[in-house]
């Protein structure tokens, strides 16, 4: 056998033992780390302000202006010219509402504006899940036990195998095309999230228990679905197919783009998924270097920064997920200095390869793990 | 068909089709005023003294009017944070269409009235809140005989009540005794002066600090205002001052027997001259966040920095329109300096602060 690459699992074993985690550091490196982050996340906190809170307003009101435009240049839709750039504006409009606002406002990122408006208490985004089942299977269970294989639900999203430490079924052959239909509805992939489908499909949960759960988006759904695919078409007049048609590949291309940045988060070559022992006895400083180590970010400009809700810098969204998303560009500089300083890996790399090796793990994990890698 | 006939399957159309939103969060890319929420537009900014300005507010659709004599809490937004702070109403009463002033005092180290004074512009938009407050007017106005006592910035809720008589043209029969430290630093001095041509007013400024001869009166007395209204208890009265004022004021009423005709409105809290205690964790039941809270801070404020939004009123003790359930611990009343909270109590967190580890219903 060839000897492998990676760590062997008698090096790993031996970290863990002195760490907890797959990396070499002393306990007292690791808090001077975590001391660090801590300190970098005050510094940048205490100085949100006035330019701040004209970022956000700026980026809501220029939001609602496309959106408006969108709307607008898809009443002509039957121009092509106008379908496309309507069709586009739309999506794009979805994009930032989804992303930069709706994402990081729930995280209670304006809070500290105390603006009912923008807050996260009261937000409401233009998907088909509503907020507050989101607020639940995001901001706690995916934020707080982040790539913990059977504690966050977006390892996956209980559809697909992204990580060796999943058990392997032949359901699993089928996953590039799960794959696929996730990515073309993803919206509905989120809005059902917190249904718990294979729970579901193993009996462990009964259909009847998700009544009110389901109840609840419907709701949602029916107030998405009358606007976008009723109400504008009918508005619309003679117009009304190539109105319905941009309104449905709007939130296709919406659902595309937000699928693609969510899983080049947390699935690239080089993120690390922990096991529930991971993470017992985890103190501050740990989760600081879980979260490090789970996540990745695309490197782009500030086009992408926007689009992705800064979810470009999922690394430092996951340091801090409560900061200002306009600061992370500035926090990331940071980040990554200290990480170096610690010998971390920092994972930053184009979207090409980030999004690559995504879909290579899709496919990889179709099949069962090879035995002569870890367990070897 | 009626108008509101009409509007509501319109706005309803509108609200399906802004859903996730409410349609004036479109509208009001156009023109603020037409949000959604009740705000006004700064439209006039005056200096009345070196320390106070007059702001004169353009209301939205929103804004249900004021008595005079009403305040009104002004949400002003500070470095991105808002702040919300209570005014009295100076102008007179108005219908809903008309603009409105507050006269706002330069509070020494207060972020939010330096703010006004120094950063403040017109065509700014602030939040507005409902007024409120019973610091009003009788209804029989003309048959009841009225004291106005007020020194400093307390003139502005008895100005506007003072405007409001002389523009209706209401011959009620007015006493008013206005402190301030000398003519400079007394608001409206010019326009309380001018009351008295009118036939049923007497105004009355008193400047207690003034040099030599301009120096008229010392602090409010019963002595002083037996000489200047000798039949002030056949009047209702009506005072509004910093805490010393307030105190005399109401000791003489009181002292007379006489505490039913008076009527009160503070503007500062009053806070207890007792040492506060340690404070502690306050947990947040329902957000089900944890932050420390010291001995001497609000549980508002500290609901606030916490990024929470509690529904609140005077900010003073008085509305209750702050009131919370306790869940756990006790809590300092920082009016009194008592310590006390029983589980399922009602605090009004505004003037309260965590006496210990406290758990609120929020």
């Amino acid at each position: 056998m060839n000897a492998p690459l990676t760590l062997s699992a008698e090096q790993i074993k031996q970290f863990e033992s002195q760490t907890g985690l797959p990396y070499n550091l002393s306990d007292e490196q690791v808090q001077s780390f975590g001391a660090e982050i801590e300190a970098l996340r005050g510094r940048i906190m205490s100085t949100l302000g006035e330019r701040d809170a004209r970022y956000i307003r700026k980026v809501i009101k220029a939001q609602r202006w496309l959106e408006i435009g969108g709307r607008g240049l898809l009443f002509a839709g039957i121009l092509p010219p106008a379908w496309l750039a309507g069709t586009a504006m739309l999506g794009a409009a979805k994009i930032i509402e989804n992303m930069e606002i709706g994402h990081n406002v729930m995280h209670g990122q304006w809070d500290w504006m105390r603006d009912p408006q923008i807050h996260s208490s009261t937000w409401e985004w233009d998907t088909v899940c509503p907020s507050s089942d989101w607020k639940h299977s995001h901001n706690h269970l995916h934020h707080k036990w982040t790539n913990v294989v059977g504690m966050d639900r977006d390892v996956g999203y209980g559809i697909l195998r992204m990580s060796e430490e999943q058990k392997w079924t032949p359901y699993h052959l089928g996953q590039p095309v799960w794959n696929l239909l996730l990515a073309v509805f993803f919206e509905w992939g989120v809005a059902l999230h917190d249904l718990e489908t294979e729970k579901l499909a193993s009996g462990e949960k009964t259909w009847k228990e998700s009544v009110p759960f389901l109840k609840g988006v419907w709701k949602k759904v029916k107030k998405q679905t009358l606007k976008d695919y009723v109400l504008f078409p009918l508005l619309a007049g003679p117009f009304f197919l190539p109105v319905l048609a941009g309104n449905f590949t709007a939130n296709i291309i919406r659902n595309l783009w937000t699928y693609m940045i969510i899983f080049c988060g947390h699935f690239p070559a080089g993120v690390t998924h922990f096991t529930p022992k991971d993470v017992e006895n985890e103190d501050k400083a740990r989760w600081y270097i879980r979260q490090l180590l789970g996540s990745a970010n695309i490197r782009g400009g500030k086009l992408m920064n926007l689009m992705s809700g800064n979810l470009s810098f999922q690394i430092e969204h996951h340091l801090f997920p409560g900061m200002a998303s306009n600061r992370y560009a500035e926090a990331s500089i940071e980040v990554e200095k200290i990480c170096q300083k610690y010998g971390l890996p920092y994972n930053a790399h184009g979207l090409g390869r980030q999004f690559g090796t995504t879909l290579a793990r899709v496919f990889r994990l179709s099949l069962p793990n090879r035995r002569d890698t870890v367990t070897a | 068909m009626s108008q509101s006939n009409l509007q509501t399957p319109v706005s309803r159309l509108g609200q399906w089709l802004a859903s996730p939103l409410n349609p004036r969060q479109y509208l009001e890319l156009i023109n603020p005023l037409w949000a959604n929420r009740c705000c006004g537009e700064v439209v006039a900014i005056r200096r009345e003294t070196d320390a106070a300005v007059t702001l004169e507010i353009n209301p939205n659709h929103l804004w249900n009017g004021a008595v005079s004599g009403q305040y009104v809490r002004l949400g002003i937004d500070v470095e991105g944070v808002r702040y919300w702070r209570c005014y009295s109403v100076a102008s007179a009463q108005m219908p809903t269409d008309r603009t409105f002033s507050v006269t706002i005092g330069r509070v020494d180290g207060g972020r939010v009235s330096t703010h006004i004074q120094d950063a403040l512009r017109v065509g700014d938009v602030i939040a507005l809140d409902q007024a409120t407050g019973d610091f009003t007017l009788p209804t029989s106005a003309s048959q009841t005989p009225l004291l106005f006592i007020s020194a400093g910035t307390g003139v502005t809720p008895i100005a506007g009540m003072l405007r409001h008589l002389r523009d209706t043209g209401v011959e009620a029969d007015v006493v008013h005794l206005h402190y301030a430290p000398d003519q400079r630093r007394c608001l409206f001095a010019e326009e309380l002066a001018a009351f008295n041509q009118l036939s049923s007013f007497r105004t009355h400024q008193l400047y207690t600090r003034a040099d030599g001869a301009a120096k008229s009166s010392s602090h409010f007395s019963l002595q002083q205002l037996s000489a200047i209204c000798p039949d002030w208890a056949e009047r209702k009265a009506y005072v509004c001052g910093p805490v010393p004022l307030m105190d005399a004021v109401r000791q003489v009423w009181s002292d007379g027997n006489l505490s039913e005709q008076l009527t009160e409105e503070c503007f500062q809290p009053v806070r207890a001259d007792v040492p506060t205690g340690a404070g502690g964790q306050v947990s947040f039941w329902k957000a089900g966040s944890e932050v420390a809270g010291a001995g001497d801070k609000s549980l508002l404020e500290v609901a606030e920095d916490a990024g929470l939004l509690p529904a609140h009123g005077c900010r003073m003790g008085i509305c209750q329109g702050c009131i919370v359930t306790l869940k756990e611990g006790q809590v300092r009343d920082l009016t009194t300096g008592d310590v006390f909270g029983e589980a399922g109590e009602s605090i009004r967190i505004c003037v309260c602060a965590a006496a210990g580890d406290v758990t609120i219903d929020l």
